[in-house]
């Protein structure tokens, strides 16, 4: 167990050095000239070219590009030569727009996102996995057809629409919720729970109905599958209780690969709800990768785009480990 | 299916049947039996047709996608709080669609040509990836060894990029190394770029599951008959092995075909795709946003919402059905 731990683990350190090292080159030979970005409207070429030296683009690629990595394990100095200012470790360095450091935009960003995916991940959980379930057990009925014909339209459903839809309707038309404010970061604060709750409210349904959708088939078509097995044959045979045996029997048997995508698809989240966050001005990863991609601003775009791939990687060995633990079917090696 | 159809030994007592027109067959003949795919595959050659037959139905309307109408009863009307919208936002015998608030442009002009460029970067972009994902699939399986490590690290790779995000960061930096080439003329950069970023991002996946397919053909014996021919490899790869998968690919490309489309409306209504003036579903739903036109002026939301979602969801059923039907691996 151990062993494989490390492997795994080892082997993702080596992923995520791959996809920094391609990160950094796409975005480097990407042809908006930093130097001038940061300069700003008014520049000289010598300015310019100051700039370059201060943000260190004048050096060869290799070296910027391990100067990059060595701000990943220690601190790490940046500016003019002369003028230099200590960046602590974490360091993603500066943003070529607001000067700001990368770590601090990336620190208040986060909060915000983990609101965002939290209550959506237990929404669609819920909706999806009940539902698909739900669907299952009444296989070929009525309700079935209808769970599986809803969640058709639901997976077609572009977020874009389907955010819109629901600002106009429920803060325009009806009002029963505001416009999202970026005063509530989380559960614990001065606002309180349910001032959190009705803040994300609106974010976590556009999200919920395009992933619900697809919770709905995975979990009804692994379900229909598990109940045609064997055990469960012999769980029935036993004279168990249906309860019993759809929960104890089945879905401990069938939930595996619903484990795997919700592990992937938190993952993927974490990285920032590109479009919800820009739908509902939720100022979370996504939102300030938008912003940073359309600015030219190649320090936060690339630290984002990291630190997204990190976490669908980390999220990738979780799901993993967890399948030795869940399924006693599952042997590590 | 397929793959038992060409067997040698089959094909000698049974008529000879290229295999392109019976996998289309069996996939017709399921398709016919279920009212769902009929509608889906009607809708499908619908909006085909609606994209193409564009500057026809928009030049019997008489407008053009372009034409501003910003006269100031159209915009004073408008900006008053409370009073209801002008006529002129609603269809009607004139404007079939109604003109969007702000620009005063036909709505149904836009809609009409933003289904021109919304389907051609769809279709094109699945292209791309189709055929990266089927040759690069199938040479990981065939040849196995090596190369087929090499490709399945490139494929997990792929696999693991925060898609969106890349894409998103991708696309305006390709589109401002295209606009310096010869080629930059009127829309061609944006969606040649969206094609090449979505093209490029999204072949990993296809390419996995070919790659599975193609390691179990390469065990059958047509494969060994053909190599005792002496036939070489790669056109092995391209006679005899991507026809045999060409059923899940055609599964596949039918459902990606809506990824993408809604892949282009997302990075068009975030900025970084298609742009005005040139319209797009994307585009419209960005128009839509800004400014919170739609909070005024529902139906300017509604009209590219409705025709994105009825095509996605056209084409979702499609491919479920032919999934149905050419699946070897679902037989419910």
């Amino acid at each position: 167990m151990v062993s494989f731990l490390f492997r795994r683990f080892g082997a993702m350190l080596l992923l995520l050095l791959v996809v920094s090292f391609i990160t950094f080159t796409l975005f480097h030979f990407g042809p908006a000239d930093p130097a001038s970005a940061a300069c700003g409207q008014e520049c000289t070429p010598d300015r310019v070219e100051q700039a370059r030296v201060a943000l260190g683009l004048d050096k060869p690629f290799f070296v910027q590009y391990f100067a990059f990595l060595s701000g990943l394990v220690g601190p790490r100095m940046l500016g003019a030569p002369g003028a230099e200012q200590m960046c602590a470790w974490p360091c993603l360095g500066k943003s070529f727009q607001t000067n700001e450091n990368v770590t601090d935009m990336i620190a208040n960003a986060l909060p915000y996102t983990l609101s965002l995916a939290i209550g959506a991940v237990l929404m669609w959980t819920i909706v999806g996995v009940g539902f698909g379930l739900l669907a299952a057990m009444r296989k070929g009925k009525l309700t079935d057809r209808f769970i599986v014909g809803a969640s058709s339209i639901g997976v077609s459903l572009p977020i874009p629409v389907t955010g819109l839809v629901l600002l106009l309707v429920f803060v325009g038309t009806l009002g029963w919720f505001p416009f999202t404010t970026n005063q509530i970061v989380s559960p614990f604060g001065e606002a309180g729970f349910g001032a959190w709750v009705t803040n994300y409210f609106l974010a976590w349904v556009a999200l919920a109905v395009l992933f619900s959708a697809q919770y709905v088939r995975i979990t009804r078509n692994n379900m229909i599958e598990t109940f045609s097995e064997d055990f469960m044959r012999t769980a029935r045979a036993k004279g168990l209780s249906r309860r019993k045996i759809v929960f104890k029997h089945g879905v401990r048997a069938g939930i595996t690969p619903i484990i795997t995508m919700l592990g992937l698809d938190l993952g993927a989240l974490l990285g920032g709800a590109v479009l919800t966050e820009q739908i509902f001005s939720v100022p979370g990863l996504g939102f300030t990768a938008v912003k940073a991609a359309t600015s030219g601003d190649l320090p936060v775009t690339m630290a984002i785009t990291m630190l997204a791939a990190f976490f669908i990687i980390f999220f990738n060995v979780l799901v993993d480990i967890a399948y030795a633990f869940i399924d006693p079917r599952v042997k590590v090696n | 299916m397929t793959a038992t159809a060409s067997k040698p030994s089959e094909q000698a007592k049974a008529k000879p049947v290229a295999t392109g027109r019976s996998l289309l067959a069996t996939a017709w003949m399921r398709i016919r039996k279920s009212p769902v795919a009929m509608v889906s595959l009607a809708i499908v050659v619908g909006m085909v047709l609606f994209a193409i037959l564009a500057p026809v139905l928009v030049g019997i309307e008489g407008q053009d996608p372009n034409t501003t109408n910003t006269s100031p009863e159209v915009l004073d009307n408008f900006y008053t709080p409370g009073l209801p919208l002008p006529y002129y936002m609603y269809p009607s015998a004139e404007h079939w669609l109604g003109v969007e608030p702000g620009l005063g442009r036909d709505l149904f002009a836009r809609l009409a040509y933003g289904a021109q460029v919304s389907l051609i970067i769809a279709l094109l972009s699945t292209l791309v990836s189709v055929v990266l994902g089927t040759v690069l699939g199938a040479a990981a399986g065939y040849f196995g060894g090596k190369i087929d490590m090499v490709i399945s690290r490139i494929m997990d790779l792929f696999l693991a990029f925060p898609h969106l995000l890349l894409v998103l960061s991708i696309a305006p930096i390709l589109q401002s190394r295209l606009s310096g080439t010869a080629l930059a003329r009127g829309s061609f950069v944006p969606i040649a770029s969206l094609v090449i970023v979505l093209g490029f991002f999204g072949w990993a996946y296809l390419a996995r599951v070919v790659r599975g397919q193609v390691l179990s053909i390469r065990e059958q014996e047509y494969i060994d008959a053909a190599k005792s021919f002496g036939t070489k490899n790669w056109s092995m790869i391209i006679k005899q092995v991507i026809p045999n998968v060409t059923g899940v690919v055609l599964v596949y490309a039918t459902m990606m075909i809506p990824t993408n489309i809604t892949a282009e409306a997302a990075l068009s209504f975030l900025g970084v795709g298609v742009k005005d003036p040139t319209p797009s579903w994307g585009q419209m739903l960005n128009a839509a946003q800004a400014g919170n036109w739609y909070l005024q002026d529902p139906w300017f939301l509604a009209v590219p919402s409705i025709a994105l979602i009825l095509t996605v969801l056209a084409f979702n059923l499609l491919g479920d059905a032919l999934r149905d039907a050419l699946d070897p691996k679902s037989s419910r």
